[in-house]
């Protein structure tokens, strides 16, 4: 049986450019997907697709059961979205956009305005709920938008970046909105750049790029890919790269690890076993050898590797990257 | 914060369908659209104080060099023109619902309007309503400033009454062809601009601010059958205003009739384009 969220060979074109080239997405009831990719990958035009937006070029696509294409109406009565920009009335207060979402999904008006005030406390905007959302914060506007996405806590939940733009405290707190939802049973389709974001939050992630799948799989399945986790040593002086080197191979991996080294910065990256124990034991056996050392760590590999790894090249985005932390520095092995 | 669990999924009522769904939605919208015009008083004020200032410069620097029916007097032309400044004033509306629209996509709530099960041209109808009560409003206090600057109506309560039915019926019109050409531009800016340049030639190139008889023929056929100039025909009747063109044009013999006919060929044109256009309404 098909998930809540089916698709099938789904293309799109806008002139030149092929936004969806041939997307198979495959979502069991009650998991998170993350579509993960770089800007301009397509992310947004196969949210667009599934939620009835946008007609694909050829295709098929299967919402809560529903054909998208067939029957777009049926589709939106069980559907939340909150799209990459954060979709509210800024001259409206909180509580009049939740209640007009409400109508419009053909609710009492009585049953709206008991819906409002419910969301309203649960997102913690109970206190700014009279006041028009031009004076909310990027983290309130976009509570309000989440909210006005479940008004009628729908079974299948799209959200296109939802946390782009956000301070980490206010990422953390729509983490565990997130969260809540999906252990309310709501099967959710989630775009991001943050690949901490995807690791965090989904079951399953399908890298997209240039609107293909590139990958798909769990966190950890993609993890493994780039072959574990690494300690990098970074040495003080050029002429101790070689003793370096020998220290780290018989440490690393296997006991016959291959070393990658870096001349110019004099850095030495090995794959290993063993986490911190095996870090200490590094750091003991250089202090032994007399090699001095300007920085080790031990790196364990993030999802921007993995895309790396399949791509060739980091997620074009600066944001993703200073998430991501180190992409710029392991470029050069990952790529390998 | 603290969130409880989240009610079994649900899906929404059942869309009742029909025209009922589409009044109720449509009045939905309408009703948030107003609420923003009362958020947003200076856009109504700015509305208001347009037709004012022409009213104002009309009649007071053309007024005593313009002929209308064979005289040059300030008094006659400021009663001859005012018909003209009402309609001119409610096909401005065409410009507010052009932006408002264009607004709504740059913002994404186009997209969360399409994504809910909402009847189809309610987002439109919507919006063209609320615009409409922002035309009656607008109308009804530039009535007060001409009745101040001296103008009068001779044909009795009931006819007048008709005249500015048929004016906010015009003005209704009108934002359906807004509402097009915000769907269609790119930007907001684009849609106020876009929304304005040609209702220019369409206001000018009429009876509204001129005798028709003074122009050449090929633009005198234009000005004649020119939607604009039958509503300001009609209200000049209907008002019992001076400077009734005597021409024999179809339009301008029938122009009550002539009205009514162009502004709901406008909406029936206008309101499928544009409804068609929101479908598939890409920001
Ligand atoms: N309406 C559109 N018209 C033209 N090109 C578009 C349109 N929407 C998206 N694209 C193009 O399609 C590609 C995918 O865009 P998008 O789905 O927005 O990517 P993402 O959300 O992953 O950043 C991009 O190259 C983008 O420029
Ligand atoms: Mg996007």
């Amino acid at each position: 049986m098909p998930g809540a969220i089916y698709a099938e060979g789904l293309v799109k074109t806008f002139g030149d450019v092929r936004a969806l080239d041939g997307v198979d997405l495959d979502v069991p009831e009650g998991t998170v997907l993350g579509l993960l990719g770089p800007n301009g990958a397509g992310k947004t035009t196969a949210v667009r697709v599934l939620t009835t937006l946008l007609q694909p070029d050829s295709g098929k696509a299967v919402v809560a059961g529903i054909d998208v294409l067939k029957n777009p109406n049926e589709v939106r009565r069980s559907i939340g979205l909150s799209g990459q920009f954060a979709a509210v009335d800024e001259y409206l207060t909180g509580r009049e956009n939740l209640r007009m979402v409400g109508q419009l999904y053909q609710m009492s008006s009585r049953a709206a305005k008991a819906r409002a005030d419910e969301l309203l406390e649960r997102f913690n905007l109970a206190e700014a709920a009279d006041r028009t959302a031009k004076t909310y914060s990027g983290g309130m506007r976009r509570r309000l938008d989440l909210a006005a996405a479940l008004v009628v806590s729908p079974p299948v939940m799209f959200m296109d970046e939802p946390t782009t733009g956000l301070d980490p405290r206010n990422r953390q707190q729509l983490w565990g909105i997130i969260q809540e939802l999906v252990a309310g049973g709501t099967t959710l389709l989630l775009t991001t750049q943050y690949l901490e974001e995807a690791d965090h939050l989904a079951h399953d992630i399908c890298v997209v790029d240039h609107g293909r799948v590139i990958a798909r799989g769990t966190a950890d399945e993609l993890k493994a890919r780039t072959g574990g986790e690494r300690v990098e040593v970074v040495v003080h002086e050029h002429d101790r790269i070689d003793t370096a080197r020998t220290v780290l191979a018989a440490l690393g991996k296997g006991g016959e690890a291959t070393v990658t080294v870096d001349e110019h910065t004099r850095k030495l990256t090995v794959p290993v076993t063993g986490g911190a124990k095996l870090l200490a034991e590094v750091i003991r056996e250089l202090d032994t050898r007399g090699v001095e050392i300007d920085d080790i760590g031990l790196r364990r590999p993030t999802l921007d590797d993995v895309f790396i790894s399949l791509t060739g090249h980091a997620a074009e985005s600066e944001d993703a990257a200073k998430l991501a932390g180190n992409t710029a520095k392991n470029t050069k092995e990952a790529g390998k | 914060m603290t969130v409880t669990t989240e009610a079994v999924p649900t899906t929404a009522p059942r869309p009742r369908g029909g025209i009922v769904q589409s009044a109720t939605d449509s009045l939905v919208v309408a009703r948030r659209n107003l609420i923003r015009m009362t958020r947003i008083p200076e856009v109504v004020l700015f509305g208001l104080i347009q037709p004012i200032m022409f009213v104002v410069m009309f009649s007071y620097v053309f007024g005593g060099s313009l002929q209308v029916g064979g005289s040059v007097n300030a008094d006659v032309y400021r009663n001859f023109l005012m018909a003209g400044i009402f309609a001119q004033t409610v096909t401005f509306a065409t410009a507010g619902a052009g932006a408002g629209i264009a607004d709504d996509m740059h913002k994404g709530l186009i997209d969360r309007f399409r994504s809910l099960p909402m009847a189809r041209g309610a987002v439109l109808t919507g919006r063209t309503l609320a615009d409409l009560v922002q035309t009656a409003l607008t109308v009804v206090v530039l009535a007060i400033v001409a009745v101040l600057v001296g103008w009068r109506i001779h044909e009795g309560v009931p006819k007048a009454l008709g005249a500015f039915g048929l004016l906010l019926l015009l003005g209704y019109a009108f934002s359906w062809i807004g509402a097009l050409i915000g769907l269609s531009v790119r930007t907001p800016e684009a849609a106020t601009s876009g929304g304005l340049i040609w209702l220019f030639p369409v206001t000018f190139i009429s009876n509204a601010f001129v005798d028709t008889s003074g122009m050449t023929a090929w633009l005198r056929h234009i000005a004649e059958w020119n939607p604009f100039s039958a509503t300001v025909q009609a209200c000049r009747v209907l008002f019992g205003n001076p400077g009734v063109s005597e021409s024999t044009a179809w339009p301008m013999e029938h122009p009550v009739l002539a009205s009514l006919i162009w502004s709901v060929l406008i909406i029936a044109v206008f309101r499928t384009l544009a409804v068609r256009k929101y479908r598939s309404a890409t920001a």
